[in-house]
C-alpha cells in the first residue's frame, strides 16, 4: 500500500440509514474512478474507497456503508469533523474519457461515477444507479438534474414514483435497444457485475466493451 | 434444528491453549489435543484417549472435531476426482484431486465463490458465498479417502486466497507446523490474483510457494479478464515480487490461460519476457476451456506447443499443465455451482 498521510475530517454525514459521506481537504490530483486507502491508525491495514467528489473540489469526499461487523466502517461512523484518519494516495485504472459511454452502479458502486459525473464527464452518458431501497440512489438528486431521462434510478425493495422497480439487470435485460456500440462501465458487487456482463456479452457485446470494478 | 459445536479441527496451537485455559484443562492438553487433531484419524473427541474422561466431557460439551466427509465424488477417465464437500453455511466447496505416477496433487478451495469476477472463469458466475475457515480448508486434505498419498497441495481451487487471510493462513501454519502436518512448505503453491498488500505479508510470514495468475501481460488486457487489474496493476504486482528476497529454494511461478487468438501472439511473448525480466520464476501454461456463457475459446494443441517454444526461445522456462478430468465438471465452479442450485 501507498504511504499514509494524516488528514482532518472536514465532516462526516450519514445520507440514508447506515451510509456516510465522508470529506476532508484535498492535497492530491487524481484522475476520477480512482480510490484511495483509509486507515484509522498508520499501522491498520487500509481499507479503500473510490472517491466520490470531483477532481477540481476543494474536498475530497467518500461514500461508504457500514458493515456492522468489519474493522474500519464501524469506527469511521463515528468520528466528527476535526477528526483525523490516515489516507493514502490516489490510484487505480477504473478510469473513463469523454465518449459516449452507460455506467451501471449498485450501492456504494456509484462513487467512481460520482466523481466522474462532478468532474464533466458525464455529459454524453448514461447512467442506471440501483439499490434496495429509494434513500440509497446517493446524489439522485443531482443526477436528475444534470442528467436528465439519461438517468435511471432503480430500486429493488420498495416501489416509488419515477424510479424503476426492480434489479439493474432485469432493467437492462427488458431493454431491447441496447446500445451496443458503446463501452458499459460497471461498479459494484462482484454479483452485479458478473451478471451485467454476462447479460451483455450474451446481446453481442464484444468484452472489451465491457469495464468493470468491483468492491471486494 | 440442533445447534452445531464449535469445530477444534482448524484450532492453531495457540488457539488450543486458549481453549483449555477457558475450560481450565491443564495446559499440555493443548498439544494432546493437537496431535490427535492433525497426526492421528480421529473424527470425535471420546477418540482422544490419552486426555481424561473429564476433561473429553468438558470439550464435548462446547467443541466438536468438526470433519465433514465429502458428499459427492466424480472421477474422470484419467484419474482425476472432483471431489465436493459441504461447507459449514451449508453451500458447497470443490476440491479437485490429481494422481500422477509420483506426484499426488491436490487443489483445495478457499472460499465458497469468489468476489473477484474474472471473466474466464465460473466460480465467479456463483458471486461470494462466504471465507472457508482454516478448518474447512484443511477438511479438503484430511476428509480426502486418498490422503495419505497426497505430495502436493496447491491453494487454487475456489476464491481467491488472499481474500480470506485468515482461513488460508491459519490453515499453511498448521500443515506445515511440527505440531501440525508437518509438510514442507515446499510442497504447498498458493495461487492469487495479485491482491498486493495481502500477498506481501504471505511472503514475508510463510515460506510456501506462491503462484500468480497472469494471462497477459498488457495492462488492458489484463484488465478485460480480470476486474483486479484496475486496483493492482500486474506492474505493480511485479515489483512487489522483485524487492522482496526470495532464497533458493522459493519458487514463482505465473499462471498462465491461453485463449484462441488473444494471448499467445509474438507481440505477447516479447512483452512476457520484458516484464518477468529478472525474476527467478517460470510459467504455466493453461489451455482454456470453455465455460458456459463465455466469449472465450480454447487454443488448439499446436498454438499451445508454439507459444511455449516461442517463450523458452526467450529463456522463460516454460511449461505446459496437462488438462485433467475433461470428461467430468474439472472447471472449477462447475460442479458445486450446479449444487448450489439445486438447494
Ligand atoms: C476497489 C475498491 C473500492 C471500494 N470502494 C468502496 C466505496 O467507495 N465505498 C464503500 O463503502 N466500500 C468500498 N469498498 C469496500 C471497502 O474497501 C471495505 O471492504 C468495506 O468498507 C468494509 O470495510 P470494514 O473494515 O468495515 O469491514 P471488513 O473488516 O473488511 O469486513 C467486511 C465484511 O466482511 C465480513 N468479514 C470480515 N472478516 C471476515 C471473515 N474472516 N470471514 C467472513 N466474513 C468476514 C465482515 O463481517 C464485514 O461484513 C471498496 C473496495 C474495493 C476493493
Ligand atoms: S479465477 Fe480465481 S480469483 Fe478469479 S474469479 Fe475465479 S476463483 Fe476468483
Amino acid at each position: 500500500m501507498k504511504s499514509l498521510t494524516k488528514v482532518t475530517i472536514i465532516s462526516n454525514l450519514e445520507v440514508a440509514p447506515g451510509a456516510y459521506v465522508l470529506s476532508f481537504p484535498r492535497s492530491f490530483e487524481f484522475v476520477p474512478g480512482q480510490v484511495i486507502g483509509i486507515a484509522m491508525n498508520p499501522a491498520d491495514k487500509p481499507r479503500l474507497y473510490s472517491i466520490a467528489s470531483g477532481n477540481k473540489e476543494n474536498v475530497v469526499r467518500i461514500l461508504y456503508t457500514v458493515k456492522p461487523e468489519g474493522k474500519l466502517t464501524p469506527d469511521l461512523a463515528r468520528l466528527h469533523a476535526g477528526d483525523t484518519i490516515y489516507v493514502s494516495e490516489p490510484f487505480g485504472g477504473f478510469i473513463c474519457d469523454e465518449q459516449k459511454a452507460v455506467w451501471v452502479a449498485t450501492g456504494t458502486g456509484i462513487a467512481p461515477f460520482s466523481s466522474m459525473f462532478y468532474s464533466g464527464l458525464g455529459k454524453n452518458k448514461t447512467l442506471i444507479q440501483g439499490n434496495r431501497f429509494a434513500n440509497g440512489l446517493y446524489f439522485r438528486d443531482d443526477f436528475e438534474k444534470e442528467m436528465g431521462p439519461r438517468y435511471v434510478p432503480s430500486c429493488t425493495r420498495e416501489q416509488v414514483a419515477g424510479v424503476y422497480h426492480g434489479r439493474v439487470l432485469k432493467y437492462l435485460s427488458e431493454k431491447k435497444d441496447l446500445d451496443l456500440s458503446v463501452k458499459y462501465y460497471l461498479c459494484g458487487s462482484a454479483e452485479m457485475v458478473v451478471d451485467v456482463r454476462d447479460l451483455l456479452i450474451e446481446r453481442g457485446m464484444p468484452f472489451e466493451n465491457v469495464v468493470a470494478e468491483i468492491f471486494f | 434444528m440442533e445447534e452445531k459445536r464449535e469445530a477444534l479441527f482448524g484450532k492453531t496451537l495457540n488457539q488450543l491453549e486458549t481453549v483449555v485455559k477457558e475450560l481450565e484443562l491443564p495446559r499440555f492438553t493443548a498439544a494432546q489435543i493437537a496431535d490427535w487433531l492433525y497426526k492421528k484419524d480421529v473424527t470425535a473427541i471420546e477418540e482422544m484417549t490419552n486426555l481424561s474422561k473429564a476433561a473429553r466431557e468438558k470439550l464435548t460439551s462446547r467443541f466438536e472435531v468438526g470433519l465433514s466427509d465429502p458428499v459427492k465424488v466424480q472421477t474422470s477417465v484419467d484419474g482425476t476426482k472432483k471431489y465436493l464437500y459441504r461447507a459449514r453455511n451449508g453451500k458447497f466447496i470443490e476440491t479437485a484431486y490429481m494422481p500422477e505416477r509420483n506426484r499426488h496433487t491436490l487443489c483445495v478451495s478457499s472460499q465458497v465463490g469468489c468476489k473477484m469476477g474474472c471473466l474466464f472463469c465460473f466460480t465467479a458466475k456463483q458471486g461470494f458465498q462466504g471465507n472457508l475457515s482454516a478448518g474447512e480448508i484443511l477438511n479438503q486434505i484430511r476428509s480426502l479417502p486418498e490422503r495419505h498419498q497426497l505430495t502436493n497441495i496447491v491453494y487454487m481451487g475456489m476464491g481467491e486466497p488472499f481474500d480470506n487471510m485468515e482461513g488460508v493462513m491459519q490453515s499453511l501454519e498448521i500443515l506445515t507446523s511440527d505440531y501440525g502436518f508437518g509438510m514442507s512448505p515446499r510442497r504447498i503453491t498458493v495461487s492469487t490474483i495479485g491482491i498486493i498488500p495481502a500477498m506481501k505479508v504471505f511472503l514475508e510470514e510463510s515460506t510456501c510457494h506462491l503462484a500468480v495468475s497472469l494471462h497477459s501481460p498488457f495492462e488492458e488486457e489484463r484488465r478485460r479478464l480480470m476486474p483486479i487489474e484496475h486496483v493492482y496493476s500486474l506492474t505493480e504486482v511485479l515489483e512487489a515480487i522483485r524487492s522482496f528476497p526470495l532464497g533458493k529454494q522459493r519458487r514463482i511461478s505465473f499462471e498462465y490461460i491461453v485463449f484462441k487468438d488473444l494471448n499467445h501472439s509474438p507481440r505477447h511473448v516479447k512483452e512476457l519476457a520484458r516484464i518477468l525480466n529478472g525474476i527467478r520464476c517460470r510459467i504455466n501454461l493453461l489451455r482454456f476451456h470453455p465455460v458456459p456463457g463465455t466469449p472465450l475459446q480454447a487454443p488448439d494443441d499446436a498454438t499451445l506447443g508454439e507459444f511455449k517454444t516461442a517463450l523458452e526461445n526467450k529463456g522463460i522456462v516454460t511449461t505446459i499443465r496437462k488438462s485433467r478430468g475433461q470428461d467430468i465438471y474439472a472447471a472449477c465452479g462447475l460442479l458445486s455451482t450446479k449444487e448450489q442450485q439445486v438447494i
